[in-house]
């Protein structure tokens, strides 16, 4: 294990840094992408014709591989973070969005009913009680996106040591030295499961009043695949 | 009072629920809207608060156009319970009664005092206040859905099928909660079922509409089925109407008789002096004065009572209190035929025959007719 926290000097930067820097790049665009979902999604559901190529649209956007975003946007954002950034924010749309529409759709009619009769208005409506009846759905598309995100962040060592963790990927070719691989990919790994369980005690706290057997059941986005199996997958591209 | 003035609601593809409607809702009572599916009656309850808007016609409350009021303020001011109580799955028991409260403006913890008030009005246990509604049973839920809808003591509660989806027993309990609740508050209550039974057993005032939205029958229950208006009310009704009008006459009406009852420790002379061709079978009280059983005529000759081989009494009812239905069914239920009588503290007050139940209710049918004419 000699040499595993020893960084070679052209990154610039400790293990903790790099660590630090491969959250940031990964975490902000979930949070961007959150940020844009919500609003599309709760278009999607009060006009349901958009749902359809709302969905088409977001993986077309995901099949385009984030070399090709890399092209384009460096002519305006250069060889920057913010370029890395993007394409994943794009990303986190495919799930997100599907999510949040299943999570508002799953509020029973009767619930709305109940809300509409007592006289709450529509953005009282939306804030009160569809968006916290959601929330379950949400953060089990949050923790495919987060998991998703910190496994693509890597590319952006193509641009220049923009890849945080990846950036020990190069290093070790360059350098010969296949323990800075086995570092870059146990860190992330780890770091994935980190955030994964993160989120699932967050919905533990938040969430007491969901019946704890039928918690898979309730949330649709439980039932794809898991997250590692969509971070390998991405991996690979 | 709310007064429906000939409204009609026609959607845009040409249905229509609601046909030239009127109705005046009286003040501090219960108003059944009941007919089949598609008869409009859970529309014509939602134009009321509002969630529906009528194409013709006005719907006025004390006087005052509802189509002119500002609509949240409206709801507000009126309890909504709907089938399967529609609770908020991510709120409290307690915070899910305070909400109206909450909207109106409350602090949280006067909403939430009021809502432990409540809770105990409609018969729920303190110490489901802090649960979540996945936690409680269909029943209790519903309760929760009644008390959220009476948390701001609404004067007018617009109840939508409110216990369709629970079991008969749970629902039986509900309705009789409802009717307390009722007695104490004295809401204007607008009830919407399918079910006729309950109409009958909740409504002071019962409408009934026929598919496409038209009324057929607005009428008190008991007319309703004294005279149906058509044939249409009457399939309605069912064809047990004769029995279930019973339930709105008395017993008190009936002559009992004591002479077929001996103690058990009667002598042998007086049994065979009591035994008769009319009541050949004796009922037997214990020495409490509460029934036993009836002694069959052939142990009778033998001048003593075998209280080992003594015939079931089926169900008692309680005279003056019970109806003339429970009488009777009392005696069909009855293995002599004999109706057992007793009093509020489970003592045998008398026995009747069925053929004297017979005569009251056609004598109670007589009259009923005759109060009819003098009210029309």
């Amino acid at each position: 294990m000699n040499g595993f926290f020893h960084l070679p000097s052209d990154l610039q930067n400790t293990w903790l840094g790099l660590v630090g820097l491969h959250l940031r790049e990964a975490l902000l665009p979930v949070l961007a992408g959150l940020v844009v979902a919500l609003p599309m999604a709760q278009l999607c559901v009060r006009f349901r014709w958009l749902y359809p190529p709302v969905l088409g649209v977001t993986t077309v956007l995901y099949a385009i591989p984030s070399l090709a975003f890399f092209v384009v946007l460096i002519d305006y954002t250069g060889l920057s973070e913010t370029t890395v950034m993007i394409p994943l924010a794009v990303y986190t749309l495919v799930v997100l969005v599907p999510a949040i529409v299943d999570g508002i759709r799953s509020v029973p009619q009767e619930t709305l009913d109940a809300a509409d009769a007592m006289g709450f208005g529509p953005l009282r409506r939306y804030v009160q009680v569809q968006l916290p009846i959601a929330v379950p759905a949400i953060l089990a598309g949050l923790r495919v996106a987060t998991v998703s995100s910190l496994s693509l962040v890597s590319v952006g060592t193509l641009i220049g040591n923009q890849g945080g963790l990846g950036n020990l990927l190069t290093d070790a070719m360059f350098y010969h030295r296949p323990m800075l691989a086995v570092n870059s990919v146990v860190t992330t790994a780890v770091l994935a499961i980190l955030l994964d369980a993160a989120l699932v005690l967050v919905r533990i706290l938040l969430m007491p009043w969901m019946p704890r057997a039928t918690r898979a059941k309730r949330t649709r986005a439980d039932a794809r695949p898991e997250p590692s199996a969509i971070a390998l997958e991405d991996a690979a591209r | 009072m709310i007064r429906i003035d000939s409204v009609t609601k026609r959607y845009p593809d040409g249905t229509v629920a609601v046909d030239r409607l009127s109705l005046e809702i009286p003040d501090r009572s219960i108003t059944v809207l009941v007919g089949p599916s598609g008869c409009g009656k859970t529309t014509t309850l939602r134009m009321i608060n509002r969630m529906i808007e009528p194409s013709e016609g006005t719907i006025t409350l004390d006087g005052v156009d509802i189509g002119k009021q500002p609509v949240n303020s409206l709801r507000r001011s009126m309890g909504y319970v709907i089938q399967n109580a529609g609770l908020f799955q991510h709120r409290t028991i307690v915070d899910n009664i305070a909400t109206v409260p909450r909207l109106l403006g409350w602090s949280k913890d006067r909403s939430r005092a009021r809502a432990r008030e409540l809770m105990e009005r409609v018969g729920l246990d303190a110490s489901l206040a802090k649960r979540y509604p996945y936690q409680l049973s269909g029943g209790q839920q519903q309760r929760v859905g009644v008390a959220r809808a009476l948390a701001a003591d609404p004067p007018v509660l617009l109840m939508d099928e409110p216990f369709s989806a629970v079991d008969p027993i749970v629902r039986k309990g509900l309705q009789e909660e409802l009717l307390r609740i009722q007695e104490e508050l004295g809401k204007t209550i607008v009830f919407v079922t399918h079910d006729i039974d309950e109409a009958i057993r909740l409504g002071t005032m019962v409408a009934v509409l026929r598919t496409g939205g038209r009324l057929a029958q607005f009428a008190p229950p008991a007319e309703l089925l004294s005279s149906p208006a058509d044939t249409f009310v009457e399939d309605f009704l069912g064809t047990d109407r004769g029995i279930r009008r019973l339930s709105f006459f008395t017993s008190e009406t009936l002559e009992l008789t004591k002479s077929p009852i001996v103690s058990v420790d009667s002598s042998a002379e007086e049994i065979a002096s009591r035994a008769t061709p009319e009541a050949p079978y004796l009922l037997v009280t214990g020495l409490d004065g509460k029934p036993l059983g009836w002694s069959d005529p052939g142990d009778l000759a033998a001048g003593e009572i075998a209280a080992d081989r003594l015939l079931p009494y089926g169900r008692p009812f309680e005279y003056g209190k019970d109806s003339l239905r429970a009488a009777l069914d009392c005696a069909v239920l009855s293995p002599t035929g004999w109706a057992v009588a007793v009093d509020g503290t489970g003592r045998v007050a008398g026995v009747v025959s069925q053929q004297t139940i017979g005569e009251a209710i056609r004598s109670a049918h007589a009259s009923g007719q005759r109060d009819e004419k003098v009210a029309g």
